[in-house]
């Protein structure tokens, strides 16, 4: 009987195969109707715990970025319409699930959809997953927040770009803000979720602490879980050391615990906590940001950015859209979609006109130089692939007269200062004593 | 009956194989990795007849996974085939060492200890700095002895060997629910001490199962590393787990086939939902397996089951 009813189902399988080819039926429907702008898939996450403090302001720094270019607002040098006076459509992915989920709906975006680029990525992991697969299918994708630097240093890529900086930056800027402010540091410590982006902020950060400052020592290494949400064992523990600073790569949820708590118990009077994505939760905990903390925003983003008109004109519109100042993720988000501009109209000029080809844009892509809301960007490491950018930090204080956050004691390090030159693996770069480095 | 059975298996492998020339590519590919997780499902079923929900079948997908990975980044060997006879053999001994203790565990308990050693080994994957941490890494593109194709060609080579160990792995199941061990499923789950008076050890029947879920969770798992062309620690979450037993409830463990329909089904319904309503989901998934439990308490399976006036049958 059993057997019986599995005959039955077998004949599911056959539905199947009717539907696979209904399905690629309506995809070819589609693809005859589509209009002629450039396509482009926007991934970030849209769920889960990294969409609010980083998937949706990257969203939102996407849609009004392409709704001015396309209404030929952004100022001079980028003036043209879309891409080279073609109007660009952009269609939304969520970046949340597995790395299976992430690579199939990659897949859908070149394979199903057609678009001519693919622009995003928070997390380090799916742009890991991604970049193989974009390589594989010649699918120019230019990615806009992930850190790690593993993407250019295990391979050479065609394909994929990343005009962000990588997380390094993050980490020795860091340190030598730490330094330049506390130059008699003997001990100190880290705070970091264990998971890839806390061990290799806290790696960073500790190597390059054993560089700068030998004589001081790594007290505490303390790696709660990701989403721990409750720290009064690691708060006791750092209140019990001598260390005169602690470094933490919390983001969102986490570091608000995190200073909450720290705060609550006195830790922030007792050492400044020195938090490498602070920036991007200054406008939601305001007067609960405890002052004197070290605010980093993974390169000159928000309020660490340049003084130009270019960053005015977009922390003005996104104001008047979203009611709340741009964080990092949108400055990055800017910095690729631009940098693909640049590189798609580079391209098109060296055609003479027209729609340039894939292979076109990718070598008009590698080391190009240009300039976005967070100030001058150049595509320098990983083969012309990889951006670095100026980086800043600051000291945090709430401006209770205005009521508003502010960054104060910005020291700025230039790009070579904190990034590794082009042929050297950042890791070894670090550890190798910083060799090279102009600060 | 059995060669009536294997007749419709051997002719929807045929179709299913011949379809990928006429799919498109993104298509063949999220096929691919819907019959790989099918796998994972198909184990599940081997236990769910006997009343037994893992929730950390997601362990031998991962070990299955990192074993591809592993056996390319630290030996060299991109064989597909080699790659995954050695992947099925690693899950399927991980299974027989942590069988002797699950296999003594039924119900809750069963659930949640199988639950801790898949998370253990996320523990171990995450706290491995050299392998990644929880940021993964890549999996050398597979060859089929000695034939390296690439793109479309790679993709349709993942795809029939998908299908092909799929295929194989689901007439084995279903042979083995033939035999006694594996008819013996639902009298375990009614009444184990009536088992025990047959002169049978329950627990040897349970770890046996235990064996054959590993095995084929490891081919999945390696399968969908080839195919995805990345593993990270989440391969053996609990989230993942959870997913495969959202598939098994949609798909019901009524036959082996269903577990096939199922994933692929659950595949298409989430990126479909993806594409329509990117911000919100998870609501549509939520959604069908509300109504599937609601309406279809035996799973998508049944339903041509009923279609046909046939009384509904299997497992929980």
């Amino acid at each position: 009987m059993v057997a019986d009813t599995c005959a039955k189902h077998f004949k599911i399988l056959g539905l199947t195969t009717v539907l696979m080819g209904v399905s690629a039926i309506g995809v070819q429907a589609q693809q005859a109707a589509a209009p002629a702008p450039v396509r482009l898939g926007i991934v970030s996450f849209l769920t889960g715990p990294a969409a609010s403090p980083f998937g949706i302001p990257g969203r939102n720094g996407a849609e009004i970025m392409i709704e001015a270019l396309n209404g030929g607002k952004v100022p001079a040098p980028y003036a043209t319409v879309g891409l080279g006076g073609t109007k660009i459509e952009a269609k939304y992915v969520d970046e949340a699930g597995s790395a299976a989920n992430v690579v199939t709906e990659f897949r859908n975006l070149v394979q199903r959809d057609k678009v001519d680029a693919v622009v995003g990525y928070i997390s380090s992991g799916s742009c890991l997953a991604v970049t193989p697969v974009a390589e594989e299918l010649k699918a120019l994708t230019v990615y806009f927040d992930c850190g790690t630097p593993r993407i250019f240093e295990e391979a050479a890529r065609k394909y994929v770009f990343r005009p962000s900086p990588h997380a390094t930056m993050d980490n020795t800027g860091a340190a030598r803000y730490v330094l330049s402010k506390k130059k008699d540091v003997k001990f100190f410590s880290g705070i970091n979720q264990n998971y890839a982006w806390g061990q290799d902020s806290w790696r960073d950060f500790l190597s390059a602490m054993n560089i700068l400052a030998p004589s001081a020592k790594a007290e505490k290494e303390l790696f709660p879980k990701l989403f721990a949400g409750e720290y009064g064992a690691e708060i006791s523990t750092l209140l019990t050391s001598k260390s005169q600073v602690v470094h933490t790569s919390f983001w969102n949820g986490d570091l608000e615990g995190f200073l909450y708590q720290s705060q609550a118990r006195g830790l922030s009077k007792r050492m400044p906590i020195i938090a490498t994505t602070a920036e991007a939760s200054i406008w939601r905990m305001r007067d609960k940001m405890p002052d004197g903390t070290i605010i980093g925003g993974r390169g000159p983003n928000g309020p660490l950015a340049p003084n130009t008109a270019l960053n005015k004109w977009f922390h003005g519109i996104y104001v008047d859209r979203y009611g709340t100042p741009p964080t990092y993720p949108s400055y990055q988000m800017a910095l690729a979609i631009l940098g693909l501009k640049v590189a798609w109209e580079k391209a098109q000029k060296t055609k003479g006109g027209g729609a340039p080809t894939t292979e076109e844009i990718v070598s008009a892509f590698e080391g190009i130089e240009y300039e976005a809301p967070s100030g001058k960007v150049k595509l320098a490491l990983g083969k012309g692939h990889q951006g670095i950018q100026e980086t800043a930090y600051g000291t945090y204080r709430f401006n209770k007269q205005k009521q508003t956050p502010e960054i104060v004691d910005v020291i700025r390090f230039p790009a070579e200062c904190v990034n590794p030159p082009s042929d050297v693996n950042s890791d070894d770069w670090v550890k190798g004593g910083m060799k090279g480095a102009k600060c | 009956m059995s060669a009536r059975t294997n007749l419709a298996g051997a002719s929807a492998f045929v179709v299913l194989a011949a379809a990928a020339l006429a799919a498109p590519a993104w298509f063949v590919s999220l096929a691919t990795i819907a019959f790989a997780n099918a796998l994972v499902v198909l184990g599940l079923i081997v236990l769910w007849r006997a009343g037994l929900v893992p929730f950390g079948q997601a362990l031998y997908y991962c070990v299955g996974a990192y074993t591809v990975a592993l056996l390319a980044r630290w030996v060299g060997i991109t064989d597909a085939f080699v790659m995954l006879a050695v992947s099925g053999l690693i899950a399927g001994l991980v299974a027989y060492v942590v069988g002797f203790l699950l296999a003594r565990y039924r119900e809750i308990f069963f659930a949640m200890l199988s639950l801790a050693l898949s998370m253990i080994l996320y523990g171990v994957l995450v706290k491995t700095e050299t392998l990644g941490s929880t940021d993964g890494f890549g999996v050398a593109t597979p060859t089929f002895a000695g034939y390296a194709p690439h793109r479309e060609a790679l993709g349709l080579a993942l795809y029939w060997l998908v299908l092909a160990v799929g295929a194989l792995c689901a007439f084995a199941v279903s042979t083995y629910f033939r035999t006694t061990a594996g008819a013996l499923a639902i009298p375990i789950r009614d009444n184990e001490i009536r088992i025990e008076f047959l002169g049978l050890s329950v627990n040897d029947l349970i770890h046996l199962k235990l064996v054959i879920a590993g095995v084929v969770g490891g081919l999945g798992g390696a399968l969908a590393a080839m195919s995805i062309g990345h593993v990270d620690p989440n391969m053996s979450y609990w989230t993942t787990s959870g997913g495969f037993v959202f598939v098994t409830i949609l798909a019901g463990a009524s036959s082996v086939a269903a577990a096939f329909v199922g994933s692929l089904v659950f595949e298409i319904v989430r990126t479909v939902a993806v594409d329509l309503l990117p911000g919100f989901w998870q609501m549509i998934l939520g959604s069908v397996l509300l109504l599937t439990i609601l309406f279809l308490p035996e799973g998508l399976g049944s339903v041509f089951a009923r279609l046909r006036g046939a009384p509904d049958r299997g497992a929980p």
